[in-house]
Protein backbone atom coordinates (compact mmCIF):
# COMPACT_ATOMS: atom_id res chain seq x y z
CA UNK A 1 0.00 0.00 0.00
CA UNK A 2 1.13 3.53 -0.79
CA UNK A 3 0.11 6.36 1.52
CA UNK A 4 0.13 9.78 -0.09
CA UNK A 5 1.58 11.88 2.76
CA UNK A 6 0.24 15.47 2.58
CA UNK A 7 3.73 16.95 3.17
CA UNK A 8 6.10 14.29 1.83
CA UNK A 9 4.22 12.75 -1.05
CA UNK A 10 3.69 9.03 -1.73
CA UNK A 11 5.33 6.75 0.85
CA UNK A 12 5.30 2.98 1.32
CA UNK A 13 2.94 1.95 4.10
CA UNK A 14 5.84 -0.03 5.57
CA UNK A 15 7.27 3.24 6.89
CA UNK A 16 4.22 3.66 9.11
CA UNK A 17 2.82 2.08 12.26
CA UNK A 18 -0.91 1.60 12.52
CA UNK A 19 -2.84 2.68 15.59
CA UNK A 20 -6.46 2.02 14.69
CA UNK A 21 -9.76 3.83 14.32
CA UNK A 22 -9.35 7.62 13.94
CA UNK A 23 -12.16 8.08 16.45
CA UNK A 24 -9.35 7.74 19.02
CA UNK A 25 -8.75 11.45 18.38
CA UNK A 26 -12.05 12.16 20.12
CA UNK A 27 -10.88 11.52 23.67
CA UNK A 28 -13.82 11.95 26.08
CA UNK A 29 -13.92 14.52 28.86
CA UNK A 30 -12.44 12.87 31.95
CA UNK A 31 -14.39 15.21 34.24
CA UNK A 32 -17.80 14.40 32.78
CA UNK A 33 -20.15 12.56 35.16
CA UNK A 34 -20.36 9.59 32.79
CA UNK A 35 -16.59 9.50 32.15
CA UNK A 36 -16.20 5.84 33.21
CA UNK A 37 -18.72 4.76 30.63
CA UNK A 38 -17.47 7.01 27.82
CA UNK A 39 -13.86 5.99 28.38
CA UNK A 40 -14.83 2.33 28.28
CA UNK A 41 -16.57 2.91 24.95
CA UNK A 42 -13.72 5.06 23.65
CA UNK A 43 -11.10 2.49 24.62
CA UNK A 44 -12.71 -0.78 23.71
CA UNK A 45 -15.71 -0.52 21.39
CA UNK A 46 -15.31 -0.16 17.64
CA UNK A 47 -17.54 0.42 14.59
CA UNK A 48 -15.23 -1.92 12.66
CA UNK A 49 -16.81 -1.16 9.27
CA UNK A 50 -16.46 -3.21 6.09
CA UNK A 51 -15.80 -0.43 3.61
CA UNK A 52 -14.60 3.09 4.24
CA UNK A 53 -12.61 3.46 7.46
CA UNK A 54 -10.79 6.49 8.89
CA UNK A 55 -7.71 5.38 10.75
CA UNK A 56 -4.55 6.65 12.39
CA UNK A 57 -1.12 5.94 10.91
CA UNK A 58 2.15 7.13 12.47
CA UNK A 59 5.01 7.95 10.12
CA UNK A 60 7.53 6.31 12.42
CA UNK A 61 10.30 5.90 9.88
CA UNK A 62 9.73 9.32 8.32
CA UNK A 63 8.77 12.69 9.73
CA UNK A 64 7.04 11.12 12.77
CA UNK A 65 3.76 12.83 11.95
CA UNK A 66 0.37 11.27 12.64
CA UNK A 67 -1.98 10.93 9.69
CA UNK A 68 -5.68 10.23 9.32
CA UNK A 69 -5.97 7.86 6.39
CA UNK A 70 -9.34 7.08 4.80
CA UNK A 71 -9.04 3.54 3.47
CA UNK A 72 -11.47 0.92 2.24
CA UNK A 73 -11.13 -2.19 4.41
CA UNK A 74 -12.49 -4.40 1.60
CA UNK A 75 -10.19 -3.20 -1.19
CA UNK A 76 -7.31 -1.41 0.65
CA UNK A 77 -8.00 1.62 -1.58
CA UNK A 78 -6.90 4.88 0.06
CA UNK A 79 -9.06 7.88 -0.84
CA UNK A 80 -7.90 10.59 1.54
CA UNK A 81 -4.86 11.38 3.70
CA UNK A 82 -4.87 14.22 6.22
CA UNK A 83 -2.53 15.38 8.97
CA UNK A 84 -4.05 14.20 12.25
CA UNK A 85 -3.07 17.58 13.72
CA UNK A 86 -5.29 19.38 11.20
CA UNK A 87 -8.16 17.00 11.84
CA UNK A 88 -7.83 17.51 15.58
CA UNK A 89 -7.68 21.29 15.11
CA UNK A 90 -10.84 21.43 13.05
CA UNK A 91 -12.53 19.61 15.93
CA UNK A 92 -11.16 22.11 18.42
CA UNK A 93 -8.86 19.57 20.05
CA UNK A 94 -5.49 21.16 19.43
CA UNK A 95 -3.94 24.63 19.51
CA UNK B 1 -24.65 -44.23 7.65
CA UNK B 2 -21.80 -45.14 9.94
CA UNK B 3 -18.26 -45.27 8.61
CA UNK B 4 -16.11 -48.27 9.50
CA UNK B 5 -13.30 -50.40 8.11
CA UNK B 6 -15.85 -53.04 7.22
CA UNK B 7 -17.93 -50.49 5.28
CA UNK B 8 -14.87 -49.30 3.33
CA UNK B 9 -14.04 -52.85 2.27
CA UNK B 10 -17.65 -53.63 1.40
CA UNK B 11 -17.90 -50.51 -0.76
CA UNK B 12 -14.58 -51.25 -2.41
CA UNK B 13 -15.91 -54.64 -3.46
CA UNK B 14 -19.29 -53.36 -4.65
CA UNK B 15 -18.20 -50.42 -6.79
CA UNK B 16 -18.65 -47.64 -4.21
CA UNK B 17 -22.37 -47.38 -4.95
CA UNK B 18 -23.52 -47.32 -1.33
CA UNK B 19 -22.07 -44.00 -0.15
CA UNK B 20 -24.70 -41.37 0.59
CA UNK B 21 -24.32 -37.60 1.14
CA UNK B 22 -22.91 -36.82 4.57
CA UNK B 23 -25.64 -34.29 5.31
CA UNK B 24 -29.01 -33.28 3.85
CA UNK B 25 -29.74 -30.05 2.00
CA UNK B 26 -33.03 -28.98 3.60
CA UNK B 27 -35.05 -25.87 2.76
CA UNK B 28 -35.31 -23.45 5.69
CA UNK B 29 -38.40 -23.83 7.87
CA UNK B 30 -40.45 -20.85 9.01
CA UNK B 31 -39.09 -21.01 12.54
CA UNK B 32 -36.79 -22.91 14.87
CA UNK B 33 -36.10 -23.14 18.57
CA UNK B 34 -32.48 -22.21 18.01
CA UNK B 35 -30.80 -20.69 14.98
CA UNK B 36 -27.00 -20.62 14.78
CA UNK B 37 -25.52 -18.11 12.35
CA UNK B 38 -22.28 -19.30 10.76
CA UNK B 39 -21.46 -22.75 9.40
CA UNK B 40 -17.84 -22.73 10.48
CA UNK B 41 -16.29 -25.07 13.02
CA UNK B 42 -17.74 -23.22 15.99
CA UNK B 43 -21.29 -22.91 14.63
CA UNK B 44 -21.46 -26.55 13.56
CA UNK B 45 -19.93 -27.78 16.83
CA UNK B 46 -22.49 -25.72 18.73
CA UNK B 47 -25.35 -27.31 16.79
CA UNK B 48 -23.84 -30.78 17.22
CA UNK B 49 -23.49 -30.52 21.00
CA UNK B 50 -26.87 -28.81 21.33
CA UNK B 51 -28.52 -31.76 19.63
CA UNK B 52 -26.36 -34.48 21.16
CA UNK B 53 -25.49 -33.26 24.64
CA UNK B 54 -28.17 -30.79 25.61
CA UNK B 55 -31.25 -32.38 24.06
CA UNK B 56 -31.96 -29.43 21.78
CA UNK B 57 -34.69 -29.78 19.16
CA UNK B 58 -35.51 -27.83 15.98
CA UNK B 59 -32.10 -26.35 15.37
CA UNK B 60 -30.75 -24.75 12.20
CA UNK B 61 -27.30 -23.58 11.14
CA UNK B 62 -27.35 -20.78 8.57
CA UNK B 63 -24.27 -20.34 6.40
CA UNK B 64 -23.90 -17.60 3.83
CA UNK B 65 -21.55 -19.64 1.62
CA UNK B 66 -20.71 -23.30 2.00
CA UNK B 67 -19.87 -24.87 5.34
CA UNK B 68 -16.19 -25.04 6.10
CA UNK B 69 -15.32 -22.29 3.63
CA UNK B 70 -14.35 -19.81 6.34
CA UNK B 71 -11.52 -19.82 8.82
CA UNK B 72 -12.10 -23.43 9.78
CA UNK B 73 -10.76 -24.33 6.34
CA UNK B 74 -8.06 -21.64 6.23
CA UNK B 75 -6.08 -21.99 9.42
CA UNK B 76 -2.74 -23.62 10.14
CA UNK B 77 -4.48 -26.46 12.02
CA UNK B 78 -2.56 -26.23 15.29
CA UNK B 79 -4.21 -27.48 18.48
CA UNK B 80 -2.74 -27.11 21.96
CA UNK B 81 -3.65 -26.08 25.50
CA UNK B 82 -0.48 -24.30 26.57
CA UNK B 83 -2.07 -21.23 28.12
CA UNK B 84 -1.22 -19.49 31.36
CA UNK B 85 -4.20 -17.60 32.76
CA UNK B 86 -6.99 -19.01 34.92
CA UNK B 87 -9.65 -17.72 32.53
CA UNK B 88 -8.07 -19.63 29.64
CA UNK B 89 -6.18 -22.76 30.63
CA UNK B 90 -9.11 -24.88 31.89
CA UNK B 91 -11.08 -23.97 28.76
CA UNK B 92 -8.34 -24.92 26.30
CA UNK B 93 -7.52 -28.10 28.20
CA UNK B 94 -11.21 -29.04 28.07
CA UNK B 95 -10.99 -28.45 24.33
CA UNK B 96 -7.89 -30.61 23.92
CA UNK B 97 -9.60 -33.45 25.82
CA UNK B 98 -12.57 -33.18 23.47
CA UNK B 99 -10.22 -33.31 20.47
CA UNK B 100 -8.73 -36.50 21.87
CA UNK B 101 -12.06 -38.27 21.72
CA UNK B 102 -13.58 -36.44 18.79
CA UNK B 103 -13.19 -38.92 15.95
CA UNK B 104 -14.75 -41.76 17.94
CA UNK B 105 -17.45 -39.40 19.11
CA UNK B 106 -18.58 -38.19 15.69
CA UNK B 107 -17.45 -41.25 13.68
CA UNK B 108 -15.44 -39.21 11.20
CA UNK B 109 -11.74 -39.16 10.42
CA UNK B 110 -10.44 -35.67 11.23
CA UNK B 111 -6.82 -36.85 11.15
CA UNK B 112 -6.14 -35.61 14.66
CA UNK B 113 -2.42 -35.99 15.13
CA UNK B 114 -0.88 -35.39 18.54
CA UNK B 115 2.60 -34.86 17.16
CA UNK B 116 3.51 -32.37 19.87
CA UNK B 117 4.10 -28.66 19.95
CA UNK B 118 7.36 -26.98 20.96
CA UNK B 119 7.65 -23.31 21.97
CA UNK B 120 11.26 -22.23 21.67
CA UNK B 121 13.12 -20.35 24.40
CA UNK B 122 15.68 -17.70 23.42
CA UNK B 123 16.36 -15.77 26.65
CA UNK B 124 16.55 -16.47 30.37
CA UNK B 125 13.47 -14.32 30.95
CA UNK B 126 11.56 -16.37 28.42
CA UNK B 127 12.67 -19.55 30.18
CA UNK B 128 11.28 -18.23 33.48
CA UNK B 129 8.01 -17.31 31.78
CA UNK B 130 7.72 -20.74 30.15
CA UNK B 131 8.48 -22.58 33.39
CA UNK B 132 5.68 -20.63 35.00
CA UNK B 133 3.38 -21.40 32.10
CA UNK B 134 4.28 -25.08 32.20
CA UNK B 135 3.43 -25.17 35.90
CA UNK B 136 0.10 -23.43 35.27
CA UNK B 137 -0.66 -26.01 32.61
CA UNK B 138 0.15 -28.95 34.87
CA UNK B 139 -1.94 -27.47 37.69
CA UNK B 140 -4.86 -27.59 35.27
CA UNK B 141 -4.25 -31.19 34.29
CA UNK B 142 -2.46 -30.49 31.02
CA UNK B 143 0.95 -31.90 30.10
CA UNK B 144 4.08 -29.78 29.78
CA UNK B 145 7.78 -30.55 29.63
CA UNK B 146 10.80 -28.27 29.56
CA UNK B 147 13.25 -29.52 26.95
CA UNK B 148 17.00 -28.92 26.89
CA UNK B 149 18.90 -27.81 23.81
CA UNK B 150 20.29 -31.34 23.41
CA UNK B 151 16.79 -32.84 23.45
CA UNK B 152 15.62 -30.34 20.84
CA UNK B 153 18.69 -30.93 18.66
CA UNK B 154 17.96 -34.62 18.58
CA UNK B 155 14.47 -33.97 17.21
CA UNK B 156 15.04 -30.88 15.06
CA UNK B 157 18.71 -31.04 13.98
CA UNK B 158 18.15 -28.58 11.13
CA UNK B 159 17.20 -25.55 13.22
CA UNK B 160 19.58 -22.61 13.57
CA UNK B 161 20.54 -23.00 17.23
CA UNK B 162 23.18 -20.26 17.18
CA UNK B 163 21.25 -17.41 15.58
CA UNK B 164 23.02 -14.25 16.76
CA UNK B 165 19.85 -12.53 17.93
CA UNK B 166 17.72 -15.47 18.98
CA UNK B 167 19.89 -18.43 19.99
CA UNK B 168 17.80 -21.45 20.99
CA UNK B 169 18.17 -22.06 24.71
CA UNK B 170 15.50 -24.70 25.25
CA UNK B 171 11.81 -25.11 24.76
CA UNK B 172 8.47 -25.81 26.38
CA UNK B 173 6.85 -28.87 24.86
CA UNK B 174 3.27 -30.03 25.03
CA UNK B 175 3.33 -33.55 23.63
CA UNK B 176 -0.46 -33.80 23.42
CA UNK B 177 -0.64 -30.75 21.14
CA UNK B 178 -0.55 -31.23 17.39
CA UNK B 179 -2.54 -30.74 14.21
CA UNK B 180 -5.94 -31.67 12.77
CA UNK B 181 -7.30 -31.90 9.25
CA UNK B 182 -9.20 -28.64 9.65
CA UNK B 183 -12.00 -28.87 7.07
CA UNK B 184 -12.81 -32.41 8.17
CA UNK B 185 -13.73 -30.91 11.53
CA UNK B 186 -16.50 -28.90 9.88
CA UNK B 187 -17.65 -31.92 7.87
CA UNK B 188 -17.60 -34.25 10.86
CA UNK B 189 -19.62 -31.90 13.03
CA UNK B 190 -22.02 -31.16 10.17
CA UNK B 191 -22.61 -34.83 9.57
CA UNK B 192 -23.09 -35.53 13.27
CA UNK B 193 -25.47 -32.60 13.70
CA UNK B 194 -27.45 -33.49 10.58
CA UNK B 195 -27.86 -37.06 11.77
CA UNK B 196 -29.44 -35.66 14.95
CA UNK B 197 -31.94 -33.57 13.01
CA UNK B 198 -30.17 -30.22 12.70
CA UNK B 199 -30.97 -28.37 9.46
CA UNK B 200 -27.75 -27.18 7.85
CA UNK B 201 -28.75 -24.46 5.41
CA UNK B 202 -26.05 -23.26 3.05
CA UNK B 203 -26.17 -20.25 0.74
CA UNK B 204 -28.29 -18.47 3.31
CA UNK B 205 -26.84 -15.16 4.44
CA UNK B 206 -28.18 -13.45 7.52
CA UNK B 207 -28.80 -9.83 6.55
CA UNK B 208 -30.47 -8.53 9.67
CA UNK B 209 -32.27 -9.26 12.93
CA UNK B 210 -35.91 -8.80 13.79
CA UNK B 211 -35.83 -7.20 17.22
CA UNK B 212 -39.07 -6.21 18.94
CA UNK B 213 -39.10 -4.55 22.38
CA UNK B 214 -35.53 -5.60 23.01
CA UNK B 215 -36.19 -9.25 22.13
CA UNK B 216 -34.80 -10.98 19.07
CA UNK B 217 -37.56 -12.81 17.20
CA UNK B 218 -35.50 -14.20 14.35
CA UNK B 219 -33.26 -13.29 11.47
CA UNK B 220 -33.71 -11.79 8.02
CA UNK B 221 -31.86 -13.83 5.45
CA UNK B 222 -31.23 -14.00 1.73
CA UNK B 223 -33.81 -16.81 1.78
CA UNK B 224 -36.46 -14.92 3.74
CA UNK B 225 -37.29 -14.39 7.40
CA UNK B 226 -36.54 -17.26 9.76
CA UNK B 227 -38.07 -17.07 13.21
CA UNK B 228 -36.24 -18.35 16.28
CA UNK B 229 -36.65 -18.34 20.05
CA UNK B 230 -32.89 -18.06 20.37
CA UNK B 231 -30.26 -16.87 17.92
CA UNK B 232 -26.57 -17.63 18.40
CA UNK B 233 -24.03 -15.76 16.30
CA UNK B 234 -20.74 -17.59 15.51
CA UNK B 235 -19.41 -15.92 12.38
CA UNK B 236 -15.70 -15.58 13.22
CA UNK B 237 -14.17 -12.56 11.40
CA UNK B 238 -17.59 -11.16 10.43
CA UNK B 239 -18.74 -10.52 14.01
CA UNK B 240 -18.39 -6.73 13.88
CA UNK B 241 -20.21 -6.50 10.59
CA UNK B 242 -23.08 -8.77 11.64
CA UNK B 243 -23.63 -7.55 15.19
CA UNK B 244 -23.74 -3.96 13.87
CA UNK B 245 -27.02 -5.05 12.27
CA UNK B 246 -28.34 -5.68 15.78
CA UNK B 247 -27.13 -2.21 16.72
CA UNK B 248 -24.14 -3.44 18.72
CA UNK B 249 -20.57 -2.18 18.79
CA UNK B 250 -18.11 -4.84 19.90
CA UNK B 251 -14.67 -4.75 21.52
CA UNK B 252 -13.42 -6.24 18.27
CA UNK B 253 -11.57 -5.23 15.11
CA UNK B 254 -11.27 -7.37 11.98
CA UNK B 255 -7.76 -8.16 10.80
CA UNK B 256 -6.23 -10.41 8.20
CA UNK B 257 -3.86 -13.26 9.03
CA UNK B 258 -1.95 -15.01 6.29
CA UNK B 259 -0.79 -18.60 6.06
CA UNK B 260 1.59 -20.34 3.70
CA UNK B 261 2.28 -23.80 2.42
CA UNK B 262 5.37 -25.09 0.63
CA UNK B 263 5.71 -27.76 -2.01
CA UNK B 264 5.46 -31.31 -0.68
CA UNK B 265 8.58 -32.67 1.02
CA UNK B 266 9.54 -35.95 2.60
CA UNK B 267 8.84 -35.99 6.34
CA UNK B 268 11.25 -33.52 7.97
CA UNK B 269 9.24 -31.75 10.69
CA UNK B 270 8.13 -34.23 13.34
CA UNK B 271 5.97 -31.76 15.27
CA UNK B 272 4.83 -28.16 15.50
CA UNK B 273 7.47 -25.53 16.29
CA UNK B 274 6.77 -21.96 17.35
CA UNK B 275 9.40 -19.25 17.27
CA UNK B 276 7.70 -16.59 19.37
CA UNK B 277 10.54 -14.08 19.29
CA UNK B 278 10.54 -13.99 15.50
CA UNK B 279 6.78 -14.56 15.04
CA UNK B 280 6.83 -17.75 13.06
CA UNK B 281 5.26 -21.17 13.51
CA UNK B 282 5.49 -24.23 11.36
CA UNK B 283 4.36 -27.82 10.98
CA UNK B 284 4.35 -30.31 8.13
CA UNK B 285 1.06 -31.46 6.69
CA UNK B 286 0.31 -35.09 6.01
CA UNK B 287 0.70 -34.32 2.31
CA UNK B 288 4.24 -33.10 2.98
CA UNK B 289 3.87 -29.34 2.64
CA UNK B 290 5.40 -27.13 5.31
CA UNK B 291 2.51 -25.11 6.71
CA UNK B 292 3.54 -21.87 8.37
CA UNK B 293 2.49 -18.40 9.37
CA UNK B 294 3.44 -15.36 11.40
CA UNK B 295 1.98 -12.02 12.39
CA UNK B 296 -1.27 -10.40 11.32
CA UNK B 297 -1.00 -7.74 8.63
CA UNK B 298 -1.70 -5.16 11.29
CA UNK B 299 -4.59 -2.98 10.10
CA UNK B 300 -8.34 -3.44 9.84
CA UNK B 301 -9.24 -5.55 6.85
CA UNK B 302 -12.06 -7.56 5.36
CA UNK B 303 -10.11 -8.19 2.17
CA UNK B 304 -9.41 -11.92 2.78
CA UNK B 305 -6.02 -11.52 1.20
CA UNK B 306 -2.78 -10.30 2.66
CA UNK B 307 -0.16 -7.85 1.56
CA UNK B 308 3.40 -8.60 0.50
CA UNK B 309 5.35 -6.96 3.37
CA UNK B 310 4.06 -9.61 5.77
CA UNK B 311 4.99 -12.38 3.34
CA UNK B 312 8.54 -11.07 3.41
CA UNK B 313 8.51 -10.75 7.18
CA UNK B 314 7.23 -14.28 7.78
CA UNK B 315 9.66 -15.80 5.34
CA UNK B 316 12.57 -13.89 6.92
CA UNK B 317 11.62 -15.24 10.35
CA UNK B 318 11.32 -18.71 8.90
CA UNK B 319 14.73 -18.50 7.30
CA UNK B 320 16.25 -17.30 10.58
CA UNK B 321 14.97 -20.42 12.31
CA UNK B 322 15.13 -23.00 9.52
CA UNK B 323 17.84 -21.99 7.01
CA UNK B 324 16.81 -25.02 4.94
CA UNK B 325 13.60 -23.20 4.01
CA UNK B 326 15.63 -21.19 1.50
CA UNK B 327 15.71 -24.21 -0.79
CA UNK B 328 11.98 -24.86 -0.60
CA UNK B 329 9.44 -23.44 -3.04
CA UNK B 330 6.35 -21.72 -1.71
CA UNK B 331 3.23 -23.23 -3.18
CA UNK B 332 0.41 -21.09 -1.88
CA UNK B 333 -0.45 -18.28 0.51
CA UNK B 334 -3.85 -17.04 1.59
CA UNK B 335 -5.48 -14.82 4.18
CA UNK B 336 -8.38 -15.16 6.57
CA UNK B 337 -10.27 -12.47 8.45
CA UNK B 338 -10.34 -12.79 12.19
CA UNK B 339 -11.96 -10.93 15.03
CA UNK B 340 -9.19 -9.32 17.04
CA UNK B 341 -10.63 -8.67 20.48
CA UNK B 342 -9.22 -5.94 22.68
CA UNK B 343 -7.49 -8.33 25.08
CA UNK B 344 -6.83 -11.19 22.68
CA UNK B 345 -9.40 -13.49 24.32
CA UNK B 346 -12.80 -14.68 23.11
CA UNK B 347 -16.35 -13.82 24.10
CA UNK B 348 -19.09 -16.41 24.71
CA UNK B 349 -22.00 -14.54 26.24
CA UNK B 350 -25.55 -13.32 26.09
CA UNK B 351 -26.06 -9.89 24.57
CA UNK B 352 -28.26 -7.18 26.09
CA UNK B 353 -30.87 -8.16 23.47
CA UNK B 354 -33.16 -10.95 24.68
CA UNK B 355 -32.69 -14.23 22.83
CA UNK B 356 -29.51 -13.07 21.06
CA UNK B 357 -26.24 -14.79 21.99
CA UNK B 358 -22.72 -14.20 20.80
CA UNK B 359 -19.63 -16.32 20.22
CA UNK B 360 -16.61 -14.57 18.72
CA UNK B 361 -13.39 -12.69 19.25
CA UNK B 362 -11.27 -15.80 18.71
CA UNK B 363 -8.39 -13.85 17.24
CA UNK B 364 -5.92 -16.15 15.54
CA UNK B 365 -6.25 -19.00 18.00
CA UNK B 366 -9.81 -20.17 17.69
CA UNK B 367 -9.36 -23.37 15.75
CA UNK B 368 -8.02 -25.30 18.74
CA UNK B 369 -11.02 -23.99 20.66
CA UNK B 370 -13.60 -25.42 18.23
CA UNK B 371 -14.89 -28.36 20.35
CA UNK B 372 -14.94 -26.46 23.66
CA UNK B 373 -16.37 -23.35 22.03
CA UNK B 374 -19.19 -25.39 20.53
CA UNK B 375 -19.82 -27.21 23.79
CA UNK B 376 -19.80 -24.07 25.95
CA UNK B 377 -21.92 -22.06 23.50
CA UNK B 378 -24.42 -24.92 23.36
CA UNK B 379 -24.44 -24.97 27.16
CA UNK B 380 -25.16 -21.23 27.25
CA UNK B 381 -27.88 -21.45 24.61
CA UNK B 382 -29.56 -24.44 26.24
CA UNK B 383 -29.32 -23.45 29.89
CA UNK B 384 -28.86 -19.68 29.80
CA UNK B 385 -25.83 -19.88 32.04
CA UNK B 386 -22.15 -20.05 31.13
CA UNK B 387 -20.34 -23.36 31.20
CA UNK B 388 -17.93 -23.52 34.19
CA UNK B 389 -14.81 -23.32 31.98
CA UNK B 390 -16.11 -20.34 30.01
CA UNK B 391 -17.26 -18.05 32.81
CA UNK B 392 -14.53 -15.49 32.12
CA UNK B 393 -15.50 -14.92 28.49
CA UNK B 394 -18.00 -12.17 29.19
CA UNK B 395 -18.70 -8.91 27.36
CA UNK B 396 -18.51 -6.83 30.51
CA UNK B 397 -14.94 -7.80 31.37
CA UNK B 398 -13.58 -4.73 29.58
CA UNK B 399 -15.84 -2.40 31.51
CA UNK B 400 -15.05 -4.12 34.79
CA UNK B 401 -11.31 -4.29 34.23
CA UNK B 402 -11.23 -8.11 34.19
CA UNK B 403 -9.40 -8.49 30.90
CA UNK B 404 -7.87 -11.86 30.03
CA UNK B 405 -4.75 -10.45 28.52
CA UNK B 406 -2.82 -13.66 27.91
CA UNK B 407 -0.01 -11.98 26.01
CA UNK B 408 0.23 -8.94 28.26
CA UNK B 409 -0.14 -6.54 25.36
CA UNK B 410 -3.03 -4.36 26.47
CA UNK B 411 -5.97 -2.91 24.69
CA UNK B 412 -4.39 -2.83 21.25
CA UNK B 413 -5.71 -5.42 18.88
CA UNK B 414 -2.93 -4.78 16.43
CA UNK B 415 -0.39 -5.93 18.98
CA UNK B 416 -1.75 -9.40 19.63
C1 LIG C 1 -4.50 -18.00 8.38
C2 LIG C 1 -5.07 -18.42 9.70
C3 LIG C 1 -4.38 -19.34 10.50
C4 LIG C 1 -4.90 -19.76 11.71
N1 LIG C 1 -4.23 -20.73 12.42
C5 LIG C 1 -4.77 -21.22 13.56
C6 LIG C 1 -4.14 -22.30 14.26
O1 LIG C 1 -3.11 -22.85 13.82
N2 LIG C 1 -4.70 -22.75 15.43
C7 LIG C 1 -5.83 -22.18 15.94
O2 LIG C 1 -6.25 -22.58 17.01
N3 LIG C 1 -6.48 -21.17 15.28
C8 LIG C 1 -5.99 -20.69 14.10
N4 LIG C 1 -6.65 -19.68 13.41
C9 LIG C 1 -7.90 -19.12 13.96
C10 LIG C 1 -9.10 -19.98 13.67
O3 LIG C 1 -9.09 -20.43 12.34
C11 LIG C 1 -10.42 -19.23 13.92
O4 LIG C 1 -10.39 -18.57 15.17
C12 LIG C 1 -11.61 -20.16 13.95
O5 LIG C 1 -11.53 -21.10 12.91
C13 LIG C 1 -12.87 -19.34 13.82
O6 LIG C 1 -14.06 -20.09 14.02
P1 LIG C 1 -14.93 -20.80 12.87
O7 LIG C 1 -14.19 -22.00 12.45
O8 LIG C 1 -16.28 -21.05 13.31
O9 LIG C 1 -14.93 -19.66 11.75
P2 LIG C 1 -15.38 -19.75 10.22
O10 LIG C 1 -15.02 -21.06 9.64
O11 LIG C 1 -14.85 -18.52 9.56
O12 LIG C 1 -16.95 -19.69 10.37
C14 LIG C 1 -17.74 -18.54 10.32
C15 LIG C 1 -18.76 -18.74 9.22
O13 LIG C 1 -19.75 -17.73 9.31
C16 LIG C 1 -20.19 -17.46 8.00
N5 LIG C 1 -20.86 -16.16 7.99
C17 LIG C 1 -20.33 -14.93 8.16
N6 LIG C 1 -21.27 -13.98 8.08
C18 LIG C 1 -22.44 -14.62 7.88
C19 LIG C 1 -23.79 -14.18 7.70
N7 LIG C 1 -24.10 -12.88 7.73
N8 LIG C 1 -24.75 -15.11 7.51
C20 LIG C 1 -24.44 -16.44 7.47
N9 LIG C 1 -23.20 -16.91 7.62
C21 LIG C 1 -22.21 -16.01 7.82
C22 LIG C 1 -18.92 -17.49 7.17
O14 LIG C 1 -19.18 -17.68 5.80
C23 LIG C 1 -18.17 -18.65 7.81
O15 LIG C 1 -18.35 -19.87 7.15
C24 LIG C 1 -6.13 -19.23 12.18
C25 LIG C 1 -6.83 -18.30 11.39
C26 LIG C 1 -6.32 -17.90 10.16
C27 LIG C 1 -7.09 -16.92 9.33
Amino acid sequence: MIINHPLLGPRDAQEFTYLGDASLIDRPDWQAPDAARTFYEYHYLRDNPAGEHRELWFHEQGDRSWLVVTRNTLTHEITKVELAREVARTRGRSA
Amino acid sequence: MRYSGFKVIKEALTGHKGWTPAWRDPAPQADYDIVIIGGGGHGLATAYYLAKQFGGKRIAVLEKGWIGGGNVGRNTTIIRSNYLLDGNEPFYEFSLKLWEGLEQDFNFNAMISQRGILNLIHTDAQRDAFIRRGNAMMLNGADAELLSVAQIRARYPFMNFDNARFPIKGGLAQHRGGTVRHDAVAWGYARGADARGVDIIQNCEVTGFRIENGICKGVETSRGFIGASKVGCAVAGSSGRLMAKAGMRLPIESHVLQAFVSEGLKPVMPGVVTFGAGHFYCSQSDKGGLVFGGDIDGYNSYAQRGNLPVVEDVVESGMALFPMLGRVRLLRMWGGIMDMSMDGSPIIDRTHIGGLYFNGGWCYGGFKATPASGWCFAHLLARDEPHPVATAYRFDRFEKGRMIDEKGMGAQPNLH
